[in-house]
């Protein structure tokens, strides 16, 4: 084959009406995908990537422009598109009452693959996903990461020649992530096919050959990775100042004039800086002592939140103290655990989903559940909320069990669902009046906490809003407000970040790290690896045990190796459940 | 404790208001089915078509004749001259009833002070063909009368003086009207009730709910509330279409009658949200609605009196909210009854309500999925 | 790009169908909520109606006054007495009986006054008062029919006994077509056949459009080379072969069971109640299209499937005398044509002239309903 764009839209615009506003999902985009590479379609959330993906495999119509696949128009020959690309979206429709197996076929029959072809076909499959064993277990029953690799084999059951995944990777764990991007590498290197894969995660990018860059409905960037990358050269450093804590430090950093972004990475903070030249006018930040600077290589991420800032024309956000103003200091009684779980286990039938979990957190600790999806992660949160009774074991949190205590003892929790589970019918004020007073606020202390709310995550533009109409971005903050209308002393955040741009993440781990410092107990899973480094103290499960519990910086000293002196968080947690794995062969 | 509960229901109403096309789901229909099923649903034979054969020439056969086209209830379709034309017709329900007068009619009742005729029924609604009969009996009777007054023949020693209690001209309307408004009453709990936590679990927000300080008994009082404000608001509405309206008289104590509304709203509510916290999804919700909604309306005694039923058959009615409500109702528009005639058929109620929403609320928590 | 490397988008066809056809047994099979939706309503609303459920009144509870017993009001009250409509109840006064009837522990009273027996004698007769309970009209006209038979038999075994002939002038020869005995039973039955499809065939569907949208499984569906018509079709021809799986079940049962007879053709029945499931099938999907949310589609089918097809389709009330507008309102209920049918193919055998009316009603309500259906899916996401 030549090398004729596989995928190329021209000027595409479209747009939807939500309520009375028309907003503009794309807005005059041009591209040219190559075939036989990994493209990414990277932008923020509300950026027009699920519009996109529709609108390349036909299922929605442009305003104007035209968006040609596999050299035939998508919109007009919408049929013959369709037969022959493959498009997984984002909610991957797997009828969840219907088995591996049977979900296959129903692909298989719908893609007319010849019976024959089939056997070899599926075997294939099955082995890429590791899905072999499960054939008869209902889709419902899978795991989030199987789930998607599920949606993946029933979008190859024939090999089509361009893929478009849409977030394949939100809510799946590290493991299942690196399995998934070893499947799709290995389709473009063995069976020559042209990918379209949007993401949230921007490590993935570098993975891609070249990548889009998308935000309001506008390309800002195209190219390969590494070239978005070299332009931050010279503005990227790692920071420590002795006697503050790397969260400490970033807080202080964060907002500072001529700072793009500040991250945490294990015990230093990251620092982009908007010019190029050494940022020791930072080291005179007041209360900061002994700061020491090193230039360290950018990254792609780096320049995808400079171009975001850039666009966006706001400085990073600041985040301290506005949050925690109505927050009543809870005076430190004593040092007891606020929550402490001792020998926890819960069966499901025959299967034992958490076994045998014991640990404790302290207040105002931020303190971090990490897992494959399955580990028992879900299970155990959902016990601690006593939304679920446990089979075995006592829990405490803040000296009660919930599922028995008097209700007054929840009214000191705080909880966030992965589902951000907010009443959709329902306007953004509605929601937050709704949570505060269910949470016994009324009159002019609830009117007081829904400015606050509106206000501290800037929700007032969308105030009357329906919240079902609300981008993924806003739907997580509003849920956090939500949790944080009555001023709990304990927050449960059930991965709180799940699908969410990075610089939404950013701003949500500003307000965590902030109600931290204020005395604030925080209980926090997660899939992004990269977010364990702001925790405490983690605790890492899978298979309903906990493999290993200690701070971030020590659990990844438990990796190295010589092979791999700096290990990332990913590859240690990867490190730790292959041996729980392996062990578990072994035995 | 209130500001909780009254935030719960407020998010109820939201719920259920908010979206246009649930609010006229709630607020229309009801009104419009009373209207139509109002007038449908009655017994009362309004349009008999009937088919005449006439054989005879006599002058008693024209004055039976004239008997029948004079009857309101009787409409003449079609006059008929040979026997083979009857059949057809009947068959393809052009005519209920076929009046077949023989060729010696008038002769034979002359000579002999008695003939026979013919009445021939569609009987595939056994019902309206018995109702038919009746109206027909009626009419002969009449003749019969008239013709043993004018010929001077012996009156039978004994007769028939027959009053109806209560709904005196026998309007079957009046009977099923307010059994109608039970009937709409129940659709629109389970409308409200059935689905409501199905939909919650489904979309994650119950958990949500669950670990706010809100307890199960007050979730619970949160979710039927709404559902028998609702009730209690379209119940008003119906009562008055059925009064105003369709004139039916109401007669007993109007607060017993808000009592019976009352405890059967909450009967309805309590099956509603115990349907509801049975069924993970929606689906089930919606099937489980049905699987209470219909035997409910079947074995209420709407159509079909409950004392026609087998023994067994009337054991099951005992725990149909709706049975208890439709006496009542009939009981205080018709017979005027107040309190003292109707304890027996609200203290059942009751104690389905009570159960139900305790069984709803356990399961609100207990329920693991 | 070469033809052989797309697939054939019309050779697949069945293939794809096949598919989808399946994945909608699994899913049904796989809810308990649907199979009980179809088999085990069915079987408890027939049983019901087959035994328990009948507009037959027997043994009515009736009070007996006599005010001055004597062997006349005793032989009056025999007549009453030995027939098996009645439960009778002696009252010794008026008031008690009225009572009893306030109450609702009789029906109906007959009440003798003192003067009866000597009444009887005089040339003008006497009265025998009755009073029914009219709340329940046409338990009340069961009820006064029935007194009227005791009473005419009770006056011609009188005028027998005393060698004198009763003066009836026109006597009334009934001939009931159909359904001699007027068994309720043989209309309620059939008519309930159609009353189940309808629940079967619209309920089973009304969400399973608006489960696919909420999913998000349709967006996967839309994306392979099955067209709306096949996903469509795929749900049809599901539901199709269960709802007709009620059928013969109800079919079944109402002619095994309960003794009514079939004198029409089977294969006659068979073929209207296909059109009739079709448009009912129709009436589900379309709800579930236009609604495409589950808890409005629900709310709808609660309050558009039941009671229409129970009150407007003539199962019970008869259409003839509904007022015009109300007859004309049940032109648009499914169940009204198909009720029509069905008592006639049971009861009267194949009545071409009930049945081809009906059965191009039945037709055109299907493809207004599919047609909608398939309007509101079309292949896109808008």
């Amino acid at each position: 084959m030549d090398d004729a764009p596989i995928l190329e839209a021209v000027d595409l615009a479209r747009s939807f009406a939500s309520g009375h506003q028309r907003t503009q999902a794309l807005d005059g985009v041009s591209f040219a995908i190559r075939p036989g590479v990994v493209t990414g379609l990277i932008g923020p959330d509300g950026a027009g990537k699920t519009t996109l993906m529709r609108l390349a495999a036909g299922l929605l119509v442009p305003d104007t422009g035209s968006i040609r696949a596999l050299g035939m128009d998508s919109t007009r020959e919408s049929l013959a598109v369709q037969a022959a690309l493959g498009y997984m979206p984002q909610r991957f429709g797997l009828y969840e009452d219907l088995s591996v197996q049977e979900n296959l076929d129903l692909y298989a029959d719908l893609q007319g693959v010849p019976q024959a072809a089939r056997a070899e076909r599926y075997g294939e499959l099955m082995h890429m996903t590791g899905l072999g064993p499960f054939t008869r277990r209902l889709a419902g029953r899978l795991s989030g990461g199987m789930k998607q690799k599920l949606g993946l084999a029933c979008t190859l059951v024939r090999a089509p020649r361009l893929l478009l995944l849409d977030e394949p990777t939100v809510g799946v764990d590290p493991v299942s992530r690196r399995e998934l991007w070893a499947i799709v590498d290995r389709l473009v290197k063995n069976e020559g096919m042209s990918v379209l894969l949007s993401t949230a995660y921007l490590d993935e990018a570098e993975r891609c050959q070249a990548v889009i860059l998308l935000d309001r409905g506008k390309i800002l960037d195209q190219g390969p990775p590494a070239t978005i990358s070299a332009r931050m050269a010279g503005r990227t450093w790692a920071v420590t100042a002795s006697g503050e804590r790397p969260r400490d430090l970033q807080a202080n950093l964060t907002g500072q004039p001529g700072v793009v972004d500040a991250l945490v990475q294990g015990d230093h903070v990251r620092l982009v800086t908007q010019a190029a030249g050494d940022p020791a006018q930072l080291t005179r930040l007041p209360g900061l002592q002994d700061v020491r600077i090193k230039a360290v290589p950018p990254r792609f991420e780096d320049g995808f939140i400079d171009l975001l800032r850039a666009r966006t024309g706001a400085a990073a956000p600041t985040h301290g103290d506005s949050l925690v103003d109505g927050l009543q200091r809870h005076p430190d009684e004593n040092d007891a655990p606020v929550i402490q779980v001792e020998g926890l286990r819960r069966r499901f039938g025959d299967f034992w989903a958490v076994d045998g979990v014991s640990f404790q957190v302290r207040r105002g600790e931020i303190f971090g559940l990490l897992g494959a999806n399955g580990a028992g992660k879900s299970t155990t949160f959902r016990m601690l909320c006593g939304l679920l009774p446990a089979s075995a074991g006592t829990l405490r949190v803040a000296g009660l069990d919930l599922r028995h205590a008097a209700s007054t003892a929840r009214g000191r929790i705080g909880y966030m669902s992965q589902k951000f589970s907010l009443y959709g019918n329902l306007s953004v004020a509605q929601n937050l009046d709704f949570f505060a007073s269910a949470y016994g606020l009324a009159g002019d202390a609830r009117d007081a906490r829904r400015q606050w709310a509106l206000a501290e995550f800037e929700l007032a533009p969308y105030a009357e809003q329906l919240s079902a109409d609300l981008s993924l971005g806003y739907k997580q903050r509003l849920a956090m407000a939500c949790a944080l209308m009555h001023q709990p002393e304990i927050l449960f955040l059930d991965e709180p970040t799940s699908g969410v741009d990075p610089l939404a993440r950013r701003e949500f781990w500003l307000r965590i790290n902030a109600l931290a410092r204020a005395g604030v107990t925080v209980l926090v899973t997660t899939h992004f690896m990269e977010e364990a480094e702001y925790c405490d103290r983690l605790a890492i499960m899978a298979a309903g045990r906990i493999l290993a519990m200690d701070e971030p910086t020590a659990i990844k000293a438990g990796a190295r190796t010589p092979e791999q002196p700096e290990p990332s968080m990913e590859d240690a947690f990867i490190r730790l459940v292959e041996a729980a794995y392996a062990a578990k062969e072994a035995a | 404790m209130l500001i909780r509960l009254l935030a719960l229901i407020r998010k109820e109403f939201l719920a259920l208001l908010k979206d246009p096309r649930s609010r006229m789901v709630l607020i229309v229909p009801p009104m419009i089915q009373l209207l139509v099923f109002g007038y449908a649903a009655t017994f009362d034979l309004k349009d008999i078509s009937y088919a005449l054969y006439n054989e005879d020439r006599g002058t008693a056969s024209r004055e039976l004749v004239a008997a029948f086209d004079g009857a309101p209830a009787f409409h003449r379709v079609a006059t008929l001259h040979a026997e083979g034309e009857i059949a057809p017709l009947v068959d393809k329900r052009a005519v209920l009833v076929v009046l077949h007068i023989g060729p010696r009619f008038s002769a034979d009742l002359q000579s002999r002070g008695s003939a026979p005729v013919q009445v021939i029924v569609d009987g595939r609604n056994s019902n309206t063909a018995m109702i038919a009969l009746n109206y027909v009996r009626a009419i002969v009777d009449d003749f019969n009368r008239a013709w043993i007054t004018a010929h001077g023949l012996p009156a039978p020693p004994a007769r028939l003086e027959t009053r109806a209690w209560f709904n005196p001209n026998l309007e079957s309307g009046w009977f099923f009207i307010p059994g109608i408004i039970g009937m709409l009453t129940l659709v629109t709990t389970m409308l409200v009730t059935a689905l409501t936590v199905a939909r919650e679990r489904e979309q994650g927000t119950f958990d949500q709910l669950l670990v706010t300080p809100l307890r199960p008994g007050e979730i619970l009082l949160g979710k039927a509330l709404p559902g028998f404000i609702i009730g209690m608001v379209q119940g008003t509405a119906i009562l008055l279409i059925a009064t105003l309206w369709f004139k039916v008289p109401l007669l007993g104590s109007l607060s017993a009658l808000y009592a019976g509304l009352a405890l059967f709203l909450l009967s309805g509510v309590g099956a509603g949200l115990l349907i509801s916290s049975l069924a993970v999804t929606q689906q089930q919700g919606l099937l489980g609605a049905f699987l209470f909604m219909v035997p409910a309306v079947i074995l209420s005694g709407f159509a079909t009196p409950i004392a026609n039923m087998p023994a067994v058959v009337q054991t099951i009615t005992l725990i149909d909210p709706l049975r208890y409500f439709l006496v009542i109702l009939r009981k205080v528009f018709l017979e005027g009854a107040g309190f003292d005639v109707l304890t027996g058929q609200l203290w059942p109620m009751a104690v389905i309500g009570l159960v139900s929403l305790s069984l709803a609320s356990w399961l609100f928590r207990h329920r693991l999925y | 790009m070469s033809a052989a490397q797309k697939p054939s988008l019309r050779g697949g066809g069945l293939m794809r169908l096949k598919g989808l056809v399946r994945k909608e047994f699994l899913q049904i099979v796989r809810d308990p909520s649907s199979i009980a939706i179809a088999f085990v309503m069915p079987i408890f609303l027939l049983v019901l109606f087959g035994y328990g459920v009948s507009l037959d009144a027997d043994h009515v509870p009736v009070a007996l006054v006599a005010e001055a017993p004597s062997p006349d009001t005793a032989d009056f009250f025999a007549s009453l007495e030995s027939s098996h409509y009645f439960a009778p109840l002696h009252a010794r006064t008026l008031a008690a009986a009225e009572q009893a009837l306030r109450e609702g522990r009789v029906n109906a009273i007959v009440h003798l006054r003192a003067n009866f027996a000597e009444q009887l004698r005089r040339s003008d007769g006497a009265p025998i008062q009755v009073i029914v309970n009219g709340v329940d009209a046409n338990t009340a006209r069961l009820t006064q029919g029935y007194i009227e038979g005791a009473w005419g038999n009770w006056l011609a075994r009188r005028a027998t006994s005393q060698g004198q002939e009763l003066a009836t002038p026109v006597q009334l020869e009934q001939r009931v077509w159909f359904n001699s005995e007027l068994r309720s039973r043989n209309y309620l039955v059939p008519g309930l056949v159609a009353i189940i499809m309808t629940l079967i065939g619209t309920l089973l569907t009304a969400l399973v459009m608006a489960r696919e949208w909420e999913r998000g499984t349709l967006e996967a569906l839309l994306v392979t080379p099955a067209s709306m018509s096949e996903i469509l079709l795929g749900k049809i021809i599901a539901y199709f072969v269960l709802g007709t799986g009620g059928m013969l079940l109800t079919v079944g049962l109402a002619v095994g069971l309960f003794g009514v007879p079939l004198r029409g053709s089977f294969w006659l029945l068979w073929a209207c109640a296909s059109l009739f499931l079709l448009a009912a099938l129709g009436m589900g999907l379309a709800i579930s299209a236009v609604a495409r949310n589950q808890f409005v589609a629900g709310q709808v089918a609660i309050i558009g499937t039941f009671l229409p097809a129970f009150l407007l389709s003539g199962f019970i009330f008869d259409i003839d005398s509904m007022p015009a507008v109300v007859q004309g309102i049940t032109h648009l209920i499914v169940a009204r044509y198909f009720v029509s049918i069905v008592q006639t193919l049971f009861l009267a055998g194949d009545v071409w002239s009930v049945v081809l009316p009906n059965a191009l009603a039945l037709l055109l309500m299907a493809a207004v309903f599919l047609g909608i259906t398939w309007r509101k899916s079309r292949k896109r996401l808008e």
